[in-house]
């Protein structure tokens, strides 16, 4: 494509932008469809929106315009507080919301004033993580932790209330001695710690793992320990597929002492997992969108997951992970979104305890 | 030699790739879309890039690369317009531009000012290409060379900045810095989410101030009131000349300034985390602090645009380091670049040296080659862009508050961006009026978070290395690289100190009544107080200990000044204010009138949203304070209001709504 024609695609997109507000239902022709997600341009989110936005205007009938609106704040509450107020029902709006989304709502946040059982949700992108240790001490790990427990670990975290909630409530039910030094900024500040030696363990979610890890460990600086695993059909938590020679955190923190696989740490450790990490990622449609439209979606996306090439586009942008639509998207959606009470108290008071952190 | 070996081959096709003709017509094209988003003020890397993103995908990667690159290697080229014509920071990473750049522009010296700016920023850009392109071997082992003890005291010493800076009484300067440094902590703090002087119940305060904000609000606000008041050109000596050759001259005659700069750059922008948005400031001290006379900075030397642009550019360039071997970005617009890596399928990280590296040398060079194109388009404009200080100013002044509105609006879209502008805007005109230093209170805004992080977090390790061993702790923190820099942070404040008195804004000073003068320090010392307080009941330890510690130092410096305003006389310098003679004084329209023209744009957009706000506030303006007829004020109305459109239409960006908009439904631009 030449620059004229992009040039030209921009200024008709910006035209069909001022002049779009007649609507049909189910045929998207010559409309927008605005694509928000509550982050800054420069996140994980932006690239996940970026990456369906151009597949979307494909799929959906009569290839509207898609773009991707950002409404970062307030750790993506401000974003999802406006969405739940939006009552956009031709299909013109769509909302990504991710892990930085879902921990809010779970943990009772103050400002969290939004509800995701009032929202329709179209797809579910899951994504895994890996942790690793530095090769003195992955010379003692031998499948368990047992070996480990004397040691002083330093952990680079961007807070406990963040998707890092799932690795240290790990670390804590292994019997670790994790001090988090809080305050970084991404997950590429806390590897850059560990390459430093500064900290001495770290995980990254699945692409930054295989972008950036994989090559420590060829080096011999870095040995990974386990993955937090995969859920299957049923529920339960298996090895992760893109990794299936590392074994899952089940079967580790089953091989290590003192280390439940039932219960309510458990209980709560797996919802939070779910949540943060098998649902990462998904997109709603605001509570009053029409069935008709929910289905044009859910249709959008099972043809694009159906792509021929989708295997190869998002292997790099998404990792092998589960994209789900459909039923599958609705389950995925209530698991990632909903957590007994025992496993939320736990959390909450665990927060409290080991962090001084609460919600108020 | 086996480098070279490894690089030669690499770098050949590298160049045979970018000098093939559709590579350079996207370079090029992004060099024109960068230019025209970068002299904007207020808009830079990141509105552009987010602007080429959604065609990025599925593109050719060398193709997509040019866009991107070239965009993003003339925005510290072509924000360079609006600090110097304007005194309005185009972005963060030429602040300190505006410092002698603006001067000189008043003294109709424009075109010299910004073609010794662009000359810098090419020749900063080539320099830092060349670096990186040797260096990018060794990069990954200094790069890890710097941990938390040594960020934090390259932080400290941007902050010693503060000391040649501090302006005539270097008391006001600690005042002035150590409220930057509390203005940052505002919000939810970085480590343990503990609140600082904000509620829940106000939601964008959780988030803290945001530099565009900050910056546009300290700088530009307070400049554009004053220029307005005068009602005359920016330029008061008529005549521009032929500056620009001058302008090429002065920078080879700096050469080695040009090359310190620019080195100080590439240091500083290829260490992850901390940022470009002191290099600038780094570069200016530096520069201030090595001269020999020293009488004319902050009043128009041209050493002053030479060191921050030839370091800015060179930044850039360093920044891609880290951006590329550890996929880590170290600014906003480099984390979009990611992004845009990530679309054209690309994934950043050690195997770009190695394996991939003809991509980088493709990317370095590209930078290389749009730092010529940006910089060679620039100074070919400066001759005719420098006219604009010439226009009377009046008629300038809308169109400016109106873009720096819809920038600032971009940062969180919220009217709450808005608010904080005006507020903001607020406290830079009073701190410009009682002649504290501004540029102060932006380093220490701009550090303060990195102060307190690294502070933290480089305290928890050395604890627990502590815990241990004192040996280990000890080698964790006084390593050859902490001390060295903590050894230049001890010349800096020295050379500072003794310095700090040349380096003025504004020439004439005249002192007043003491009353005005007090009472703005009596409001300064109670908001410090207050902040103090609420520091002191935050129950997280991490969380309260940065602000409690930098609040009772600037509380203290609070009380000292307040007890020297007792003791001395109403000449003192400590009793500065610009309203008690000179130009300002004499000014042919008030401070509080022209500013409340703004607010009434604040209020009217909080009642019917930006752009029916706007059509109305600009209207008015150019018949009122401009005198037009009707058909004019409309005509320019139109033409105003009809860019901003476009812009925002092409950008894909709303509107901020106001109270009409929650009743009824409207179509866009008006939602």
């Amino acid at each position: 494509m030449s620059v004229t024609t992009k040039t030209l695609g921009l200024i008709v997109g910006a035209v069909t932008a001022i002049t779009a507000n007649i609507s049909h239902a189910q045929d998207l022709a010559g409309e927008t469809v605005e694509y928000v997600i509550p982050f800054s341009e420069s996140g994980g989110s932006a690239r996940w929106a970026n990456f369906y936005a151009p597949l979307l205007s494909e799929a959906l009938p009569g290839n509207p315009t898609v773009v991707v609106r950002y409404r970062p704040g307030a750790g993506s509450t401000e974003g999802a507080n406006w969405f739940q107020e939006q009552t956009t029902d031709d299909g013109t709006l769509v909302f990504g919301t991710s892990g930085s989304t879902q921990f809010p709502y779970l943990l009772g946040d103050p400002r969290v004033r939004y509800e995701y059982a009032d929202w329709q949700p179209v797809l579910a992108s899951g994504t895994g993580g890996v942790v690793f240790l530095p090769p003195d001490l992955g010379a003692k790990f031998d499948g368990n932790f047992d070996d480990l427990k004397e040691e002083f670990f330093l952990y680079g975290s961007q807070g406990a209330t963040t998707l890092d909630l799932v690795p240290l409530l790990a670390f804590q039910m292994l019997g670790l001695q994790v001090d988090p030094v809080f305050g970084i900024e991404g997950r590429g500040d806390g590897r850059l710690m560990f390459e430093r030696g500064e900290a001495n363990i770290d995980y990254q979610t699945s692409a930054a793992y295989i972008a950036s890890v994989v090559p420590l460990v060829e080096q011999g600086l870095a040995v990974p320990a386990f993955t937090f695993g995969a859920l299957d059909d049923a529920g339960l938590i298996v090895r992760d597929p893109t990794f299936p020679d590392l074994p899952s955190f089940k079967e580790v923190c089953e091989a290590t002492a003192g280390c439940e696989t039932e219960g309510t740490a458990w209980d709560a450790w797996k919802a939070f997992f779910i949540s943060g990490f098998a649902a990462q990622k998904m997109v709603y449609l605001p509570g009053t969108a029409s069935p008709e439209v929910v289905a044009m979606y859910e249709q959008a996306f099972r043809d694009i997951i159906a792509r021929p090439d989708f295997a190869e586009l998002s292997a790099a942008e998404l990792g092998v992970y589960p994209q789900l639509t459909g039923d599958g998207g609705r389950s995925a959606s209530d698991q990632a979104t909903q957590v007994t009470d025992e496993a939320r108290e736990f959390v909450l008071n665990w927060l409290k305890e080991a962090y001084g952190v609460t919600m108020q | 030699m086996e480098m070279f070996a490894t690089a030669a081959p690499a770098l050949g096709e590298a160049l045979a790739l970018i000098f093939q003709p559709q590579q350079l017509m996207f370079l090029v094209a992004g060099v024109l879309l960068g230019l025209s988003i970068g002299v904007l003020p207020g808009l830079g890397g990141i509105a552009g890039l987010s602007l080429v993103l959604p065609f990025m995908f599925g593109m050719e990667p060398v193709s997509g690369l040019a866009l991107m690159v070239g965009l993003i290697a003339v925005i510290p080229t072509s924000d360079t317009f609006s600090s110097v014509l304007l005194g309005i920071p185009g972005s963060s990473a030429s602040q300190a531009t505006v410092l002698d750049g603006f001067p000189l522009a008043k003294k109709g010296q424009a075109a010299r000012a910004l073609s010794a700016a662009f000359m810098s920023s090419l020749y900063g850009g080539l320099l830092g290409a060349v670096v990186l392109t040797c260096f990018i071997f060794v990069a990954r082992p200094l790069i890890l060379a710097f941990g938390l003890p040594e960020m934090l005291m390259i932080t400290v010493l941007g902050l010693s900045m503060v000391a040649i800076l501090a302006g005539r009484v270097p008391l006001k300067g600690v005042v002035a810095a150590g409220m930057g440094l509390m203005a940052g902590t505002i919000g939810a703090a970085g480590a343990g989410g503990s609140l600082r002087m904000s509620t829940y119940d106000i939601p964008y305060l959780v988030d803290g101030l945001q530099l565009v904000i900050v910056g546009l609000g300290i700088y530009a606000i307070p400049e554009i009131v004053s220029l307005l008041r005068q009602d005359k050109p920016i330029a008061t000596s008529g005549q521009l000349g032929l500056g620009w050759v001058q302008g090429i001259k002065d920078w080879w005659e700096n050469i080695w300034l040009s090359t310190r700069s620019a080195f100080i750059g590439v240091t500083v922008g290829i260490i992850p985390g901390l940022g470009g948005s002191v290099v600038d400031w780094i570069a200016y001290g530096f520069a201030v602090q090595s001269a020999k006379n020293r009488e004319n900075f902050g009043q128009g030397d041209i050493r002053g645009v030479i060191a921050p642009e030839s370091s800015n550019n060179a930044k850039e360039g360093g920044g891609l380091v880290p951006t590329l071997i550890f996929g880590i970005p170290g600014s906003g617009s480099m984390a979009v670049f990611l992004g845009g890596l990530a679309l054209l399928g690309l994934s950043p990280g050690p195997h770009m040296v190695r394996q991939d590296l003809s991509t980088t040398y493709t990317i370095v060079w590209s930078l290389a080659l749009a730092n010529v194109i940006g910089a060679g388009l620039c100074i070919v404009l400066s001759k005719y862009i420098a006219k604009l200080t010439q226009i009377r100013f009046t008629l300038l002044a809308p169109y400016l508050f109106m873009i720096i509105a819809f920038a600032a609006f971009q940062s969180r879209q919220s009217i709450g961006d808005l608010v904080a502008l005006i507020g903001i805007g607020l406290l830079g005109i009073l701190l410009r009026r009682f002649d504290y230093s501004r540029p102060a209170f932006l380093i220490g805004f701009v550090l303060s978070g990195q102060a307190e992080g690294f502070a933290n977090m480089a305290n928890q390790i050395a604890a627990s290395r502590f815990r241990r061993s004192w040996e280990a702790g000890f080698d964790y923190i006084f390593t050859p690289l902490s001390i060295g820099i903590l050894v230049l942070t001890v010349l800096s404040i020295w050379v500072g100190i003794k310095q700090s008195k040349n380096i003025r804004e504004n020439i004439e000073t005249h002192t007043g009544a003491k009353r005005a003068p007090v009472i703005f320090l009596l409001f300064i010392t109670a908001y410090i107080a207050v902040s103090v307080w609420d520091a002191s009941t935050i129950t997280r330890f991490g969380d309260k200990i940065f602000p409690l510690v930098v609040g009772s130092v600037t509380l203290a410096g609070c009380f000292a000044l307040l007890i020297r305003m007792r003791f001395s006389p109403e000449t003192d310098d400590a009793f500065i204010d610009l309203e008690a003679g000179g130009s300002e004084a004499a000014a042919p329209h008030g401070l509080w009138w022209t500013l409340s023209w703004f607010l009434g744009l604040l209020v009217m957009t909080f009642i019917f949203g930006l752009v029916i706000a706007l059509c109305v506030f600009m209207l008015s303006f150019f018949r009122i304070r401009g005198g037009l007829g009707w058909a004019a004020s409309t005509l320019y109305m139109a033409g105003g209001v009809g860019f901003i459109l476009f812009l925002a239409g092409v950008l894909g960006r709303d509107f901020p709504p106001g109270l009409l908009q929650s009743y009824f439904d409207l179509p866009w631009p008006f939602t």
